[in-house]
């Protein structure tokens, strides 16, 4: 099987945080991922859901129907696109009366789901087909005296029976990647928590007040990094970080990176190229620390 | 929208008269997508008791919600500003001993208040993106621009036109797309 793959970007990603867009690219055209780009595309619907079950399904089956006319499975960086397109593939799948309903509004613009493809998140991909021994093999700086923490966030693990490979109450995959860097992964409270982003433009007082309790549980283990794999938790902590310091009177200085940043510091890239610029929370002290341990 | 926790709308201290309660609400439910299992639902507060938002608020509490839907509050229900602030993590619909799926039940109250035109405004931005642009986000065109200084390749077209053909019947988009009415009743503040 070669490691072709439809790259599915989402609306937040483009939107916000390209640097995620940029370090992902160069990570996985080191590991030999063909990506190929999508020449139309909309939003995966999961925005939509709160407000329309029925755009949501539409919008997700029209971009899975794009998709299966390449004949190429999709990979996305954001969870919230990956866990609805696997969703309302499976509910469609097994669905008919739905599937025939959803295809009605389809076939205005002449596309049909069929069902013949699936679709990955980027830790997906690089666990089940890269594989952890390939990744340590494209380490050529390990990180070795960099002690970080992970934030997974609730859509690549939740609801488990349609989106996860991975066990939701204890999460090992994105750990398994960050040791693959050489880094250290620390564990520390509520680690599998929601970031609160989604609650954003609702109560932004609940919002913040997660990410508060998540940073300081990560302060208090003295992580020099956080590591995310979804663009809302990123979004979350690295543009909130320097306001919930203010409005808490809180001090944490902890940078926030996506993980194919970090992978890329390993795989001897420079921050430059991994779009580190973009970063709110300055991460120089924690490019500081590393080269001394490379010394 | 303003914050909704510093406006409590829930009610749940208020006294239930027996001519508000609409007695085949469960039974609506029932035959909706998401909502099949609201009766399987015996209350043992798991999904409150594992809410990372109930923990910060006073009063969003996804177990009293399926409580007063068995009971038949629907209006309170679909009023109720508190329900907006589920951040579906999904948390709930893992834990549940009896598999009632309450992050979705929660989105088909959602669903149902939305068709009343109680919606904050952060979704209707975010639907009226969609309609316009493909996207969920209105990108500037200035990202859109600098992508190209950033090395990655163009975006993908969001082809508005057949977004609009496909949501075509969708009674929560046409009704978005009609002018709105004077006195519209939201859920701002």
């Amino acid at each position: 099987m070669t490691n072709k793959y439809l790259i599915f970007l989402g609306c937040a990603i483009p939107y916000r945080v390209s640097s995620f867009e940029i370090s992902s690219r160069k990570v996985l055209a080191k590991l030999g991922v063909e990506l190929v780009e999508m020449p139309e595309f909309n939003c995966c619907g999961l925005p939509l859901d709160p407000v329309s079950h029925e755009t949501m399904l539409i919008m997700a089956a029209k971009n899975l129907a794009l998709a299966e006319q390449h004949g190429l499975n999709i990979l996305t960086l954001c969870p919230g696109c990956a866990g609805t397109l696997k969703k309302v593939n499976k509910i469609l799948k097994a669905d008919k009366a739905q599937r025939e309903e959803i295809n009605n509004h389809l076939k205005e613009v002449n596309l049909e789901f069929k069902g013949t493809i699936e679709t990955k998140h980027l830790i997906q991909l690089l666990k089940e087909d890269i594989g952890l021994e390939e990744i340590k093999a494209s380490v050529v700086r390990p990180l070795t005296n960099l002690k970080v923490a992970e934030h997974n966030g609730c859509h690549i693990l939740r609801p488990k029976e349609y989106v996860s490979f991975d066990d939701p109450e204890d999460p090992q995959t994105l750990k398994l990647l960050i040791e693959a860097t050489g880094a250290t992964c620390l564990d520390y409270i509520d680690e599998t928590e929601c970031c609160g982003a989604p609650s954003v433009g609702v109560s932004d007082k609940v919002a913040l007040a997660l990410a508060k309790d998540k940073l300081n549980h990560i302060k208090q283990v003295d992580a020099q990094a956080l590591i995310t794999i979804c663009p809302f938790c990123h979004i979350m902590y690295d543009t909130n970080e320097l306001r919930i310091e203010k409005l808490f009177n809180e001090t944490y200085g902890i940078p926030i990176l996506h993980y194919p940043q970090l992978l890329g510091l390993a795989m001897g890239m420079t921050p430059e190229e991994l779009a580190f610029n973009e970063l709110r929370v300055n991460p120089s002290n924690m490019l500081k620390q590393l080269n001394q341990g490379a010394k | 929208m303003t914050e909704i926790a510093a406006n409590p709308t829930q009610n749940r201290e208020k006294p239930i008269k027996a001519s508000e309660l609409d007695p085949k609400f469960k039974y609506e439910l029932q035959k909706m997508h998401g909502s099949e299992k609201i009766l399987k639902c015996f209350q043992c507060g798991t999904c409150t008791s594992d809410c990372p938002v109930a923990r910060y608020s006073d009063d969003y509490r996804p177990r009293t919600l399926i409580h007063m839907a068995q009971l038949g509050l629907k209006d309170r229900v679909l009023n109720s500003d508190t329900l907006w602030l589920c951040a579906a993590c999904f948390t709930c619909t893992d834990r549940c001993p009896q598999d009632v799926e309450v992050a979705s039940v929660i989105r088909v109250f959602r669903n149902l208040a939305a068709e009343k035109g109680c919606i904050p405004q952060v979704f209707k931005d975010q639907a009226q993106s969609l309609i316009e642009s493909g996207y969920a986000y209105k990108i500037p065109e200035l990202r859109i621009k600098k992508r190209e200084s950033q090395g990655l390749p163009p975006l993908p077209k969001g082809n508005p036109d057949k977004v609009k053909k496909t949501l075509k019947g969708v009674k929560f988009i046409e009704a978005l797309q009609k002018p709105v009415p004077t006195g519209e009743t939201t859920s701002d503040q």
